[in-house]
């Protein structure tokens, strides 16, 4: 993961149309489908896609997600703010999402 | 299926992940490493397309996400595009794996309109002499034709190369054919030594050498290509030393169900002689999956010999493949021979040895030929 890749709060993301994201009765889990493999998302990590999906921006998933987890002190909201950054930059290496153009 | 080089580890929590449709044996090509059954013909009594509608619909409600419709060829049916349709309504991810073989543009977009995800696309090398020949027929431009009418319309594509001895030294005109043609995923699959491969085993298998400056191509392209194109290559069992993580394990995550209705753990288990596998026509799915004999046979770790059953490994390989085992040392509960630590290792590397002999004497390769069932299924 280079500098280049990393994301700031007005980067537009997207899932990558080769993924297929939904929600999965019979897991009780997010899952991104794709040729030939299945990934099963953790709570958190579906739960970032998810909102990724409805999101206008980084900085509107991050508010998104503050919300969702009721991070109303400071250091909560700043482990949020970290953990969508963090999970952003893997996903990203993974190709499951990528910066709308 | 789950390819050894896709990353896909899973638990199934006692859900068959992966639904496999082998819709008919049938098929317009005569690979000589087909894992179609060396008696195909045999199997002429296909399921309906009602038949299969309900295999889907009990599918799903075993859980299952992953769809391929694969044969034979799956084009020869008629009904592929109501399956495709009835599946994606179902929510599977539906992956057509296909030979290209009677893909019309008018075809394709009918798939697409009903809701086909990915399609995976069989080639054998980049020139179409080599092509035609290992296939038995003339084919290497129509599928490349149909690999731009698939991009044309936007599928995200698995290029699929089957790799042997007679395509190896090719793979780097491979590598630039799919750089060219733009695919997202290309997947060398060595091929793998059951049925219609392990007849023509000795004409086949790559040797070490040849392997290692395919290997060392495809890393060179993945360096240059990045994220544009992932390339899957990985070193067959036989050289490795190490058994693949057959299916994940049997009866844990995939279904495969035959032509005439056989619900198998995997497309190649046929071969285990001894195994009645039960058919969807008389069981439901859930029954197969769940109870029957033949998927619970092999399951978890039960069945497990030394040096298996005490093997720090068998977590992640499963202790390899039992039809590997059943056609190699005769007992498919034996510790899978490309396994270092199999007893019988040394019919592998006695395999691999004579593969990599400098004076080997050639044969012709038996093609997969309805009227050769008999006589190559007495002789295999």
């Amino acid at each position: 993961m280079g500098e280049e890749t990393a994301f700031s709060v007005t980067d537009q993301v997207e899932i990558n149309p080769l993924y297929m994201f939904r929600w999965e009765e019979a897991q009780d889990a997010y899952v991104l489908l794709y040729p030939e493999g299945i990934v099963k998302l953790n709570e958190t990590a579906g739960e970032i896609l998810h909102h990724c999906s409805q999101s206008s921006s980084v900085g509107d998933l991050i508010k998104k997600m503050k919300t969702h987890y009721a991070a109303s002190d400071p250091a909560t909201a700043e482990k949020v703010e970290d953990g969508v950054y963090k999970f952003l930059e893997v996903s990203h290496a993974k190709g499951w999402i990528r910066r709308k153009t | 299926m789950p390819k050894a080089g896709s990353g896909v580890k899973l638990d199934g929590q006692g859900q068959p992940l992966w639904l496999c449709l082998e819709l008919t044996y049938r098929c317009p090509l005569q690979c000589p490493w087909c894992s179609n059954p060396v008696d195909f013909a045999d199997y002429s009594d296909e399921l309906t397309t009602e038949e299969w509608k309900r295999v889907l619909r009990e599918g799903r409600e075993l859980g299952a996400l992953q769809l391929g419709f694969t044969g034979g060829e799956p084009l020869i049916r008629k009904d592929l595009e109501e399956l495709v349709d009835y599946a994606n309504g179902l929510g599977y991810y539906t992956n057509l794996i296909t030979s290209g073989m009677g893909l019309t543009e008018e075809r394709l977009l009918d798939l697409k309109k009903a809701g086909l995800k990915q399609i995976q696309l069989s080639i054998q090398s980049c020139d179409s002499n080599v092509t035609n020949e290992l296939v038995g027929t003339d084919a290497h431009d129509k599928k490349l034709a149909v690999a731009k009418l698939i991009k044309k319309h936007d599928f995200p594509m698995v290029l699929n190369v089957p790799v042997v001895r007679q395509n190896v030294d090719l793979v780097p005109g491979i590598l630039k054919m799919a750089e060219e043609l733009k695919v997202e995923f290309l997947e060398f699959a060595n091929v793998q030594y059951y049925n219609w491969a392990l007849l023509n085993r000795k004409e086949l298998i790559p040797t070490k050498e040849q392997l290692d400056r395919a290997e060392a191509a495809v890393n060179e392209t993945r360096a240059r290509v990045g994220d544009d194109m992932t390339i899957y290559f990985v070193i067959p069992d036989y050289y490795d030393g190490k058994p693949k993580a057959c299916m994940n394990g049997w009866g844990n995550i995939h279904l495969t169900v035959a032509p005439d209705g056989s619900g198998l753990p995997c497309q190649e288990c046929r071969v285990l002689k001894d195994v009645e596998y039960n058919s969807v026509r008389d069981h439901s799915l859930a029954w197969i999956w769940h109870e029957s004999p033949a998927f619970n046979l092999y399951r978890g770790q039960d069945w497990m010999k030394e040096p298996c059953k005490t093997c720090d490994e068998k977590e992640q390989d499963f202790g390899g493949c039992r039809c590997q085992s059943y056609l190699l040392t005769g007992d498919a509960t034996n510790t899978d021979p490309a396994c270092s630590r199999s007893p019988f290792h040394n019919l592998v590397e006695e395999t691999v040895k004579e593969a990599n002999a400098p004076n080997r004497i050639y044969q012709p390769l038996v093609m997969r030929r309805a009227n050769r069932s008999e006589n190559t299924a007495v002789s295999g």
